[in-house]
C-alpha cells in the first residue's frame, strides 16, 4: 500500500434532483497500475455509492466504460492513473451524447444508426442450400474489411466527432465504418442498398475529415479511413449513375 | 412515473480551441479563406490583363506593396501547412493492394512529396524561362 493519493473530479448529474451537472471531488489512493475504471469502483465502494457509471469486462472488449478523461474520450479500463498523476483527473460523461446520469449517456441514437446500416451479410441469393457448404473467403479478401470489423461500439468516435456534435443527423464514424466493413466483404451483395445511406448529405458527405475519431478509437478501427474510402465509392456511384440510371 | 431527464450539454462556439487537434483542423480548413482571397487577387490580375498593358502593370505594381507581400507570404505559409497536413492524411483515402497486401502508408505519403517537388520545379522552370 502507498500513501499517495490522486484527486478525481467527476461531473455528477442526478436527474431526479439536479437541474444541471456539477463537479464533485474525490481523493483516491494512487497505484501506478490502477485504471480509471478501478478508481471509479473505489469511489463507489468506499466514498460515494451513488456515483453511476457503466462497465463490464474490464479489458477493452465490451465497450461499456467510455467517458471523457480530461476532455478526451477514453475507455475507463484502458486509461491509467499513472498517465495523469500527480495532476487532477477530470471525468465527464462522453461528449455529444445526452447525460442519463453521472457518467452514463443515452446511446439510443448511436444504436439506431448502427441498426440502420444493415450490419449483416446480405447474400446474393436466398436459395443457396446448406448442403452447398459455407461461403469461402481468402485471407486477401478478409484483409479488405478485417480492420473495420474490430469495432466494440463504445461510442468514443462519436464523442470525438465535432460534426456529430453539431448535427445529430450525421450517420457518424462507427456506423459508417461498420457499413464499410459489410460493403467490403466478398460474401456480401448488399452494397447497393447501403450506398443509399452513404450517398446522403447525412451520410459520408457530412464528414469533413477531422480525423479525431481514428485517434481516439481504442481498437484501431480507423473510421476516418473507412469514411474517406466510402466517399470515393460514393463519387463512383454518382458518376456511374449519370451514365447508367437505375 | 419515470424520473428520466437526459441532460443535453451545449456545444460552445469555442469547442475548437479546447483541444489542439481540433485547433489544427480548424487552421487546415480555415486556410481556404486566405486561399480564396489569393485566388480572387489572381483572377483580378487576369481581368486587368484583358484591359491592356497599363492596367496589368498597375496590378503588378500594387502587388509590390508591403501589405501585399506580407499577405502573400502568409498565404504561402498556410497553403504549405494545408498541403502537408493533407499529405499526411492521404493514406486514409487510398485503397491500394499489391499482391494482396495493403500498400504501406509511408510510400503513399512519399509519392505525394515527390510529385509536389517535381510540380514545384516544373513551375519554377516555366516561370524562369
Amino acid at each position: 500500500m502507498t500513501d499517495k493519493t490522486i484527486e478525481i473530479e467527476i461531473l455528477r448529474y442526478r436527474p431526479e434532483q439536479d437541474e444541471k451537472p456539477f463537479p464533485q471531488q474525490f481523493e483516491v489512493p494512487y497505484h501506478p497500475d490502477m485504471s480509471i475504471l478501478e478508481a471509479l469502483q473505489y469511489i463507489k465502494d468506499h466514498l460515494d455509492s451513488t456515483v453511476s457509471f457503466r462497465w463490464s469486462c474490464r479489458m477493452a472488449i465490451c465497450g461499456s466504460c467510455g467517458l471523457m478523461v480530461n476532455n478526451i474520450p477514453k475507455l475507463g479500463c484502458k486509461a491509467f492513473l499513472r498517465d495523469y498523476y500527480p495532476q487532477k483527473v477530470k471525468l465527464e460523461a462522453l461528449a455529444n451524447f445526452p447525460i442519463e446520469r453521472d457518467l452514463i449517456v443515452v446511446m439510443d441514437d448511436f444504436i439506431k444508426k448502427l441498426e440502420e446500416i444493415k450490419p449483416y451479410i446480405i447474400p446474393e441469393s436466398d436459395d443457396k442450400c446448406l448442403s452447398e457448404g459455407t461461403y469461402k473467403q481468402t485471407p486477401e479478401q478478409m484483409e479488405k474489411y478485417a480492420k473495420f470489423s474490430m469495432c466494440i461500439n463504445c461510442g468514443l468516435c462519436y464523442s470525438a466527432c465535432p460534426q456529430y456534435g453539431l448535427d445529430k443527423n450525421f450517420t457518424g464514424p462507427a456506423a459508417l465504418a461498420l457499413l464499410a466493413r459489410y460493403n467490403r466483404d466478398s460474401r456480401d451483395a448488399g452494397s447497393a442498398e447501403r450506398m443509399k445511406i452513404v450517398n446522403q448529405e447525412q451520410g459520408v458527405w457530412s464528414c469533413t475529415f477531422v480525423g479525431y475519431c481514428s485517434v481516439v478509437c481504442p481498437k484501431g478501427v480507423d473510421p476516418a479511413a473507412a469514411i474517406q474510402l466510402l466517399k470515393v465509392e460514393s463519387s463512383k456511384d454518382y458518376l456511374i449513375g449519370m451514365f447508367k440510371p437505375d | 412515473m419515470s424520473k428520466r431527464k437526459p441532460y443535453q450539454r451545449e456545444m460552445k462556439n469555442d469547442w475548437w480551441l479546447k483541444n489542439i487537434f481540433y485547433s489544427r483542423y480548424m487552421i487546415r480548413e480555415g486556410s481556404s479563406i486566405l486561399i480564396t482571397l489569393y485566388s480572387l487577387i489572381l483572377a483580378w490580375g487576369v481581368f486587368r490583363l484583358s484591359q491592356g498593358a497599363e492596367a496589368f502593370n498597375a496590378w503588378l505594381s500594387a502587388l509590390q506593396h508591403p501589405v501585399s507581400i506580407i499577405f502573400h507570404l502568409l498565404v504561402l505559409l498556410i497553403a504549405l501547412y494545408h498541403t502537408l497536413t493533407w499529405f499526411s492524411l492521404a493514406p486514409k483515402a487510398v485503397d491500394l493492394y499489391i499482391k494482396g497486401k495493403p500498400l504501406d502508408g509511408r510510400l503513399i505519403v512519399a509519392g505525394h512529396y515527390i510529385t509536389f517537388v517535381i510540380a514545384t520545379v516544373f513551375c519554377l522552370v516555366i516561370i524562369m524561362l
